[in-house]
């Protein structure tokens, strides 16, 4: 697979890693968080940490967008989808998280129309082809997805599609960073920048963290190679006492972002004045609602949301997670009451949420003998 | 967040210059150019998938690059530690 | 561990963790009684001193027809493969069909052509059959279930508590092309693909690989739904070992690869109906991987992985590169993500 292969070659993976070591001082433990669920599924897939020396930690950011809904949300939304005729659209990661009653393949059981879509498009094409049926697509993602659910419902409006709308759940990631920051628990040295909402906002939203927090942070692929050299990269900034935002997915984010994408954004959606994150509590001026040129469109104005906040357990320990400040195996549920097949929070059921990842790729890994043995 | 994957434009459709076909080893889907419109992918352009939107052309420039710098990761150190070797050291 | 979960769903039918628990929590206990031992894919029975092997299969797929197969063709492989990998050669099957209302009598023909080509190929014969109508909106138009009855084969058994440390994991070809052809024919996801399901009977490969590494082989198995994940980690919680996989060493066609990339899934995780996975012995390894790759159909076989002491119970992908990861049974389906 071209531009996937080559920066997976196990040579200059070893390499790479070697470099990793040569640079990373031995009397000092460097804290390094990925921001991006996506950037917490490639490490373990690709079981980076085994080849990372042991006083580099990775800690687990909370760009994942499934984990932070809060299941008030799902509530919503599978509530709108239970007025009859009402198809409930989302993407397959939406599908196995719990709402207070059940989620939504538990509710496709019970006999609601609910569609697994690869992409926005597939639902207004659902909706094109069934006049009949009301099709809602149930909007998650941050930057790098927004745009795209914009130009969909830009096209719905050029094509006169009425039978479709939208339950907007789009989050931002630099509030996500912030309240990061501002945690008092949180001690980082630097950021592994989150690559392909990059590809969307660009670098520039980032230089706050380089000029005001003084934390280096690199803009990084998905690759194995990729992410060994945006941690390099971190490497050689903590060295020299630097601190600024590079890029290392240069290939394919512009340093400006993508305006066409913006312009999207722009047309269809503004930020809500705030919005509750799971695990983190409220954030202002960190979400998007569909805008009122679009109202006909937002499936929270054409239908009558309940809008009940669901508070998670108290022995769920989502948020310290989320945060970083707590291992997935910390969490007293972890393992226990809340397992991949009884998930308890978010984090468990989504395929990038720390605690899914943990329990799936690796906490087994912990009780082997030795890891000298493998490979 | 984040899955998106490099695909290689096969055909714009005629009747939308918006829908193009792209191709991943074989696996083929429409996608839409939309949010490249300031900078409209040709047939043979390799463009980033989303959930089957096109996000940014990938720079084959900016990835031959990239995998030059990667192969000489090492090489720089190599050579100091012969340089170490000769007696002639300067401090790193 | 008693089945607890309120109400069926459909994660219960995909082969992986809620399969399992549901037949270990409330079919083994009610059904088989005390203690039966690890559950294979046939049972090897006596009857009055005879040695009988028997299985069955029911076969729900949508759609009916998809490039290379159809639902005729998995009825029939399916059952004699089952046999196969437990160590018998399938001689007979009956089949049993539900129809949904409405169905078309085209379609109902020519599916049982497909199954009667199928035995054919296989060389088993059809003995005996039923037939059931039920309201049109049931049966996804038809659900055929097939049972199968067949001599265990001499010079090997399938246990796997006999499983040892070094032992050798062999796979007979790409995985991961009938699970994605599927998903693909369904056309919810609008992909294409040149794919083709890999539906065949392995009998006679698994045969080869008797004839050549027969006392080698401790375990074997067709890794359907849930893939071979699933497969390799029910041998693993059943003998306490760690099936160790080297990534590089995995057959997978390069479509299938792609398809898995776009679509967040693991090749490990999805359905096959033409391959099966062997445990062999050290000893007899270079035997049976040549006995593989010489006969037809088998030109692709690999060995894929070993068995370690650590970690126990557990499946273990690892890289040329040193990094690895474990591959767990999945919960239900593999749903495709964008995250």
């Amino acid at each position: 697979m071209r531009f996937v292969d080559e920066f997976r070659e196990p040579e200059l993976i070893s390499k790479a890693a070697e470099e990793i070591r040569r640079l990373a001082r031995t009397e000092r433990h460097y804290r390094m968080m990925e921001v991006c669920g996506g950037h917490t599924h490639a490490i373990y897939r690709f079981g980076l940490k085994d080849i990372l020396p042991e006083n580099i930690e990775l800690i687990h950011g909370p760009g994942c967008p499934v984990c932070v809904l809060p299941m008030g949300r799902i509530d919503d939304g599978l509530s709108i989808a239970q007025q009859s005729e009402v198809t409930f659209a989302a993407f397959g990661d939406m599908m196995r998280v719990p709402g207070t009653q059940g989620s939504p393949l538990e509710h496709k059981a019970r006999g609601m129309d609910v569609r697994i879509v690869y992409s926005p498009s597939d639902a207004l094409k659902l909706a094109r082809l069934n006049p009949e049926k009301h099709v809602m697509f149930f909007a998650i993602g941050f930057e790098t997805t927004a745009p795209s659910t914009a130009l969909t419902m830009m096209r719905a409006k050029a094509e006169g599609i009425r039978n479709f709308s939208v339950f907007c759940n789009h989050v931002t990631i630099i509030p996500a960073i912030r309240a990061i920051l501002d945690s008092p628990d949180m001690r980082l040295d630097a950021f592994i920048g989150p690559g392909h909402v990059s590809t969307v906002i660009g670098c520039r939203p980032y230089e706050w963290i380089a000029q005001n927090e003084r934390k280096p942070i690199v803009v990084s692929g998905f690759e194995p190679l990729d992410m060994l050299q945006s941690i390099v990269m971190l490497l050689r900034q903590l060295s020299a006492g630097e601190a600024k935002v590079e890029n290392q997915y240069k290939r394919v984010v512009p340093w400006e972002g993508n305006r066409a994408a913006l312009r999207a954004m722009a047309e269809v959606f503004q930020l809500r004045p705030y919005f509750e994150w799971r695990g983190l509590g409220f954030i202002s001026q960190s979400a998007l609602r569909i805008n009122d040129k679009y109202a006909e469109w937002d499936a929270e104005q054409r239908f009558a949301v309940p809008g009940i906040r669901v508070t998670d357990p108290k022995a769920a320990q989502c948020g310290e997670v989320l945060k970083g400040v707590l291992k997935p195996h910390q969490c007293k549920l972890f393992g226990r009451e809340c397992t991949p097949e009884h998930p308890i929070g978010a984090l468990m059921v989504s395929s990038e949420g720390s605690c899914a990842a943990y329990h799936n790729y690796e906490h087994r890994k912990a009780a082997m003998v030795s890891l000298n043995s493998v490979a | 967040m984040c899955l998106a994957i490099p695909g290689k434009i096969v055909e714009i459709s005629s009747e939308n210059l918006d829908s193009a076909l792209v191709d991943v080893v074989g696996v083929r889907r429409r996608i839409d150019l939309g949010l490249l419109q300031d900078d409209k992918p040709v047939p043979g352009d390799w463009v980033l998938v989303h959930v089957g939107f096109a996000m940014s052309k990938i720079s084959e420039q900016d990835a031959a690059d990239q995998m030059n710098t990667l192969r000489m990761l090492g090489e720089i150190e190599g050579a100091m530690q012969e340089v170490r070797g000769y007696g002639l050291e300067d401090v790193n | 561990m008693r089945f607890r979960d309120p109400q069926i769903e459909m994660a219960h039918g995909a082969g992986g963790k809620a399969s399992r628990k549901l037949v270990e929590g409330l079919f083994a206990p009610l059904l088989f009684g005390a203690a039966p031992g690890p559950l294979g894919d046939a049972a090897h029975i006596d009857i009055n001193g005879t040695a009988v092997a028997i299985t069955t299969d029911s076969f729900v797929v949508k759609p009916l027809r998809f490039p290379g197969g159809s639902i005729g063709e998995l009825a029939v492989n399916g059952t004699v493969n089952d046999l196969a990998v437990s160590g018998a050669r399938a001689e007979a099957l009956v089949v049993s069909y539900v129809l949904e209302a409405g169905l078309s009598t085209h379609v109902l023909e020519a599916e049982v052509r497909a199954m009667a080509k199928a035995a054919r190929d296989a060389g088993v014969r059809i003995a005996a059959g039923d037939t059931k109508v039920v309201e049109h909106g049931k049966a996804d138009q038809m659900y055929v279930t097939t049972a199968g009855i067949g001599r265990p084969l001499p010079g090997v058994t399938i246990d796997p508590r006999s499983v040892r440390v070094g032992d050798r994991i062999l796979l007979s070809g790409p995985i991961g092309d009938h699970g994605i052809t599927i998903l693909l024919a369904r056309g919810e996801l609008d992909f294409e693909a040149d794919l083709r399901s890999d539906t065949r009977s392995v009998l006679s490969l698994v045969e080869e690989l008797i004839h050549a590494a027969g006392p080698g082989i401790r375990w074997m198995r067709d890794p359907t739904r849930g893939g071979a994940a699933t497969s390799l980690n029910e041998l693993a919680r059943d003998c306490g070992l760690g099936m160790i996989l080297f990534e590089d060493q995995i057959p997978v066609r390069d479509t299938v690869r792609g398809a898995c990339e776009l679509l967040g899934l693991d090749p490990l995780h999805i359905a096959n109906e033409g391959q099966f996975l062997a445990v062999v012995s050290p000893e007899y390894v270079d035997a049976a991987i040549n006995a593989m790759s010489l006969a037809p159909g088998g030109s692709e076989a690999q060995v894929i992985g070993e068995v370690r002491e650590q970690p126990a119970g557990t499946v273990l992908v690892t890289t040329l590169y040193g990094g690895s990861r474990i591959v767990d049974m999945l919960v239900g389906d593999p749903l495709p993500r964008i995250c």
